[in-house]
């Protein structure tokens, strides 16, 4: 029987150990970036007054980001809406394609989740010093804390900034791997234990609803603490 | 775990911008202002449709107001109307009963001389059908008829008697 982390393994297609090889990984990449553009491009084709169900879809989706960051960083939000809309639908099409028996989590490699992360951490402080410049650094030093507690205060709240791209990061990885690693654990047992292997496959079917929910629920998750963090930038608290 | 393998680390970062990178570009470039323009239209064919509605609206209670006030003038007219043929119809019954009153008081005058016309005439047939009785009787009684004087006379006697 295959071991459950098998399925997480990257495998060059094209290009053998080079940086740029085109492995499964990029495959899967590809698929759900072309998904998400033949989704939204061919929902929207009728651009109809009263729309399709593909287009409500297509149209639910904008609104539910366009909400999001009005709610979550106001109106100086909007000119990042492109980018928040790209990274929604990009992490949600990789995280549900990982449910497709045979395919590939993107997601479920931290390099991934971590560069996703760390792109939007170092991009989140350059647009906090941009907008308010030296005095982001009060940010480590909240207003009205007595200034003997900057001692103490200071390395908590720069620790607790430079933990974000990693607690972002983790918390998508980890739940994209783990969830994945039961199902193939669980999976193992229906056929080795034969007939009574209903019993495991019985249990898998709400398993893997609970799977996609998690999915779903990830992709909001990481896109709305990048919004918060946009906010952060933004507005300082 | 293979996510800790760091082989495929580079691969995996190269392609996760190149394909964000485009899709980013697609998205921003046509994705999000195709939906962008179709919820825009929308939105601006509702509040149209919403005013034009509110126009009709104001001008179908124009409408409204214009045909009630026209019913209340017409009903006023006509309550005018029946209120002048009333009169009218009174005032007809009236000259048509006073005109027949007075036919009337003709007729009944023209026939009361008729009758008292009559009535001298049938006394005067009296008088001498009286005078023709009284010479017949007096014959049958006496064997001879008085002659005509003397029997008026008598009969005047008697009828002026009798009033």
């Amino acid at each position: 029987m295959a071991s459950p982390v098998e399925q997480f393994q990257v495998q060059p297609l094209v290009g053998g150990e080079s940086a740029v090889a085109f492995t499964n990984s990029s495959l899967w990449m590809v698929i759900s970036a072309v998904a998400v553009t033949v989704f939204l491009m061919a929902s929207m084709r009728g651009r109809a007054l009263v729309p399709t169900r593909m287009q409500s879809l297509a149209e639910i989706f904008y609104d539910v980001i366009a909400n999001m960051i009005r709610d979550n960083v106001g109106s100086g939000g909007r000119k990042y809406f492109p980018f928040i809309f790209t990274l929604f639908m990009f992490i949600l099409f990789c995280n549900v394609f990982g449910m497709i028996p045979g395919g590939f989590t993107v997601t479920s490699h931290i390099v991934v989740t971590f560069a996703l992360a760390a792109f939007i951490f170092i991009a989140v402080t350059i647009i906090g010093f941009a907008t308010h410049g030296l005095h982001y650094l009060r940010m480590f030093f909240p207003h009205g804390a007595p200034l003997w507690t900057a001692v103490i205060l200071i390395p908590v709240e720069i620790v607790s900034y430079l933990s974000r791209p990693i607690s972002l990061s983790v918390r998508l990885f980890a739940n994209m791997t783990v969830g994945h690693v039961l199902l193939k654990v669980i999976a193992g047992f229906v056929p080795a234990l034969g007939i009574a292997g209903i019993v495991p496959f019985v249990f898998l079917v709400p398993l893997s609803a609970l799977e996609l929910f998690i999915a779903v629920l990830q992709a909001y998750i990481f896109t709305i603490l990048s919004c918060v963090y946009l906010n952060d930038a933004l507005h300082m608290h | 775990m293979p996510q800790f393998d760091p082989t495929y680390f580079a691969p995996q970062i190269v392609w996760l911008a190149i394909v964000f990178v485009v899709l980013y570009l697609l998205m921003s470039r046509v994705a999000l202002p195709r939906i962008a323009e179709v919820l825009e239209a929308r939105s601006t064919q509702i509040s149209h449709d919403l005013e034009r509605a509110r126009a009709l609206k104001a001008e179908t209670d124009q409408m409204v107001a214009a045909y009630e006030a026209e019913l209340a003038k017409a009903r006023s007219d006509a309550a005018g109307i029946i209120a002048e043929t009333n009169q009218e119809i009174a005032k007809k019954a009236a000259d048509r009963q006073s005109a027949f009153g007075q036919d009337l008081a003709k007729k009944v005058e023209a026939a009361e001389s008729r009758i008292g016309k009559a009535r001298d005439e049938a006394k005067a047939h009296v008088r001498e059908i009286a005078v023709d009785v009284a010479r017949e009787v007096a014959q049958k009684l006496l064997g001879k008829a008085p002659d005509a004087q003397a029997a008026t006379r008598a009969v005047d006697d008697v009828l002026k008697d009798a009033g």
